[in-house]
């Protein structure tokens, strides 16, 4: 595939749009890369420039190549064609250790931390400080790592290991150990797909700094509000190639989005309404000790009740607390009139909930299992005759509900793995749908997914309803929540809030509310 | 609006109180060996006499050196179970060659035994690292093997004492300043292999591996080399442990040191290296290895049946596996309620 560079694209900094370009050479050039595995073509034309001082997004439906190029920036990949350019010098980079020394520091959207470790360790890893004999200067290294973490105005301790710590602390350590190699291009993967809002503000203020200390930032994300916060130029990649880059003043969310799909979704989320039938799920002062506390509400057949809160509040403990994963002290859970035992999600599985877990990778999907035997989970025991799974339902329950959810795969044999984020939450919820639950509990329904997979998932969640399932929806994006819920619930340390319906809710109040700025309203 | 000021981390200062356990984990185990020794000292008061104590040192002292070996491996979540098949063979060859050379130096048979086990790691650190093989497989298979070519090569004929130089012998029962020879040497060993492990950024990367052994190729961790070392380095310390052996018993068929490699692994778990690899000390899996032979005598001179002695053993095995969980779960769990209370900081 050959691109054909508009001027404006190429334009020199000092162009038309030198107010937002910096006045100065880039430091990183990528023309045309390309990546093969075999007969698939992951990278067709992978092209990028960046600015010192800049915060650049790439952007991209899943699939389009965007990791594949970050890899090859990082060294995990060769590239099989074009040209990568480090500040005037061509490059090509064997290994991690190569892209790291030329200044290149990659943080990938899962946290690559060792468990076992410190995190100074962390920091320095295969690049300790040194004294006499080679040997591992311990002292120096927690002092340099103070001093990043002072930089970064992060009260984090050195000493510490990093087992257990919050996903957004193990964010710190790797934007900590991009800063102690001085690098000067950092680029983050999705950085922000677990943080809450508050902590990614914290990050645009990190990469502030960054940027005033003169590194290019190249930055991934699903969420384009904050590509609109935080970048001042946009590339955009569809299907392994080059698509188009733009300065962010020059260029609505629509048409990035139109860049990115390649065709107009008229609205992320469809306009609707919707009349709800009965309860199926009474929660009633619900409290387990210091996690959450008398929590009260309903969920009705036919409507989608968004679990609104900063991460923290309670939103996940208490979806646990009603599937019985967690038991609780206080309260009753009923679903259509039957009261659930606490602590038996079995009960609360037969009795018509199914739950869809934040995390897929661990708790939702057996990774290495083959797709359809994923999809066949829960349904096991319809499946089976006399105590052993027939392959051939297993299949047909498969093949229906890929069919319907529109599942991407290659053969129903593939483990789960090999499917992109989307993808693997379809399967997810198929193991749950082939179910015919009364209410679905999801948590984080689009996580680190695509835009274009993002609102099928949507579509989904509002077909389900229409057919009389409800659904409870914990989510940290505030435009999901106000875009798919037709009723809010707002958490805050564990305590509901506020409840707002869809006409009353907008982000300013819901966001009071997470933050513990309001009652109760009388709704 | 307040929620920007709000704290970005809430990692308290006092969760590092699972590293203290960490640490307080080889004194506990030091701790273990002397109230054994005590409680079996007031019922067995010869216990304490110098022959016992030399027994109670030189008896463990080839499980401390396999088990130096062995915790590199399992730190770098693998396993090897071949040592004791190694040891077996380094133990035969070696004494094979001084039927042959009766005037073969002390030294140069120790190097021998080193080389042989070296070789052997080598083939396990070549299919394990390079041909990505599951490493407990590979190396029950070397188990096997090694055992079989062990036999084969002793075809039902022993070492016998009469055979082995003096020397040598002296080197397997004597002692300097009333400590023995071989407890001097595995010393010697824990203290080069257990500064190393702290000190070079080499040893650093054994830890990385089997910590996240992804992020560890991301960070440039030579994987597959550091792996391929880890068994080497095993195989050379069990082949080492085979020349000891034969100048501690002087004896040798061609079952000797079968059985072993589960001494050697169980010393090692119950020093605090945990089986999934990423942390653990050198020093921890030698205090393990001392713990269980100080069991193993001390139920002798207590006069319990040898029957317990096993039992015992696994029953340590199983407590130090539930604190490893604990330790690991534990961690998350504080995390979680603590994470529950965010905002009130």
């Amino acid at each position: 595939m050959e691109r054909v560079e508009t001027p404006d694209e190429a334009a020199p900094p000092n162009g038309s749009d030198s107010k937002r370009t910096p006045d100065v050479a880039p430091v990183l050039v990528v023309d045309g890369a390309t990546k093969f595995f075999g007969p698939v073509k992951a990278l067709i034309d992978g092209s990028i420039t960046l600015y010192p001082g800049e915060a650049h997004a790439l952007l991209g439906e899943n699939g389009a190549g965007k990791s594949t190029l970050v890899k090859i920036l990082a060294g995990v990949y060769t590239a099989d064609g074009g040209h990568i350019t480090l500040e005037g010098q061509p490059v090509r980079f064997a290994n991690p250790i190569a892209a790291r020394e030329a200044g290149i520091s990659v943080i990938y959207q899962e946290p690559t931390l060792f468990p076992d470790l410190t995190i100074a360790e962390n920091i320095f890893m295969g690049r300790h400080p040194l004294r006499s004999a080679k040997r591992i200067d311990r002292s120096e290294m927690m002092k340099r790592a103070e001093e990043v973490f002072a930089r970064l105005g992060v009260p984090l301790a050195p000493g510490r290991l990093a087992r257990g710590l919050s996903v957004a602390d193990q964010q710190i350590v790797e934007i900590a150990k991009a800063i102690s190699f001085n690098a000067t291009i950092i680029i983050m993967d999705e950085p922000t797909a677990a943080l809450t809002e508050v902590e990614v503000l914290r990050l645009f203020d990190v990469v502030a700094t960054l940027r005033s200390e003169g590194a290019a930032v190249m930055f991934i994300s699903h969420r384009l509000e904050e590509v609109f916060a935080m970048c001042q130029r946009v590339t955009i990649m569809r299907d392994g190639a080059f698509v188009k880059t733009a300065p962010i003043a020059d260029i609505t969310i629509d048409d990035v989005i139109f860049a990115m799909v390649g065709r107009d979704i008229v609205s992320l989320y469809g306009d609707h309404t919707r009349t709800p039938g009965l309860n199926v799920l009474e929660v009633k002062h619900l409290t387990r000790e210091g996690v959450f506390t008398d929590i009260s509400f309903d969920v009705r057949a036919g409507e989608i009740v968004a679990l609104a809160g900063l991460v923290g509040a309670g939103r996940t403990e208490v979806a646990r607390g009603i599937f019985g994963i967690d038991k609780v002290d206080a309260g009753s859970v009923t679903i259509g009139g039957l009261k659930l035992k606490s602590g038996s999600p079995l009960q609360a599985m037969n009795a018509g909930i199914g739950f869809v877990p934040e995390d897929r990778r661990q708790q939702g999907l057996v990774m290495q299992m083959a797709i359809d035997r994923n999809a066949s989970l829960a349904s096991i025991r319809s499946l089976s005759h006399f105590g052993l799974i027939r392959k051939a339902s297993e299949r047909k329950l498969a093949a229906e509900w890929a069919a319907r959810l529109r599942l991407k795969f290659g053969r129903f044999s593939d483990a789960v793995l090999t499917l992109s984020g989307g993808n693997q939450q379809k399967v997810v919820l198929a193991k749950w749908l082939a179910r015919q639950p009364r209410l679905l509990i999801i948590d984080e329904p689009t996580r680190g997914i695509d835009i274009g997979t993002k609102s099928e998932v949507h579509r989904l969640l509002g077909e389900l309803v229409d057919q009389g399932i409800a659904v409870l929806m914990i989510s940290s994006e505030m435009p999901e929540v106000l875009g798919v819920a037709d009723r809010i619930l707002v958490l805050h340390e564990g305590r509901l809030a506020a409840e707002f319906s869809r006409e009353e809710a907008n982000e300013a109040s819901i966001m009071r509310a997470a933050a513990g700025q309001m009652k109760v309203s009388a709704s | 609006m307040s929620v920007i000021d709000q704290p970005l981390t809430t990692t308290p200062a006092r969760t590092s109180f699972i590293t203290k356990i960490l640490r307080f984990r080889e004194l506990a185990i030091v701790v273990a060996i002397l109230l054994v020794f005590a409680a079996t000292y007031f019922k067995n008061t010869s216990f304490a006499s110098t022959a016992s104590l030399q027994q109670l040192l030189s008896g463990p002292s080839i499980v401390i050196l396999l088990a130096v070996g062995e915790t590199l491996v399992i730190v770098t979540r693998n396993v090897d179970l071949s040592v004791g098949s190694v040891l077996g063979l380094s133990a035969y060859l070696v004494g094979d060659l001084f039927v042959h050379y009766p005037h073969m130096p002390v030294v140069l048979a120790l190097f021998i035994g080193l080389l042989i086990g070296m070789v052997c790691g080598v083939v396990n650190g070549v299919i394990v690292a390079y041909a990505r093989m599951p490493a407990l497989v590979v190396t029950l298979g070397m188990l096997y093997i090694i055992r079989g070519i062990d036999a084969i090569i002793v075809n039902g004929v022993q070492i016998l004492p009469s055979q082995i130089p003096q020397s040598f012998i002296n080197l397997g029962a004597g002692a300097v300043l009333g400590i023995p020879y071989l407890f001097l040497i595995a010393v010697g060993t824990v203290a080069i292999v257990g500064y190393s492990m702290r000190t070079f950024r080499p040893a650093r990367d054994f830890y990385a591996i089997g910590s996240n052994p992804e992020a560890a190729v991301l960070a440039g961790v030579r994987v597959q080399r550091r792996v391929f070392s880890a068994f080497a380095i095993s195989g050379a310390l069990a082949g080492l442990g085979g020349a000891l052996w034969l100048a501690e018993f002087a004896t040798v068929a061609s079952t000797a040191g079968s059985g072993y490699e589960l001494n050697v692994v169980a010393a090692v778990v119950v020093g605090g290296v945990a089986i999934f690899g990423g942390s653990g000390t050198v020093l921890g899996a030698a205090l393990g290895a001392l713990l269980l032979n100080t069991i193993d005598q001390a139920l002798v001179a207590a006069g319990v049946s040898s029957f317990w002695n096993q039992a015992v053993a696994g029953f340590l095995l199983l407590v130090a596996i539930a604190f490893d969980r604990y330790v690991s779960v534990g961690a998350e769990k504080i995390l979680r309620v603590e994470g529950a209370h965010r905002g009130n900081a």
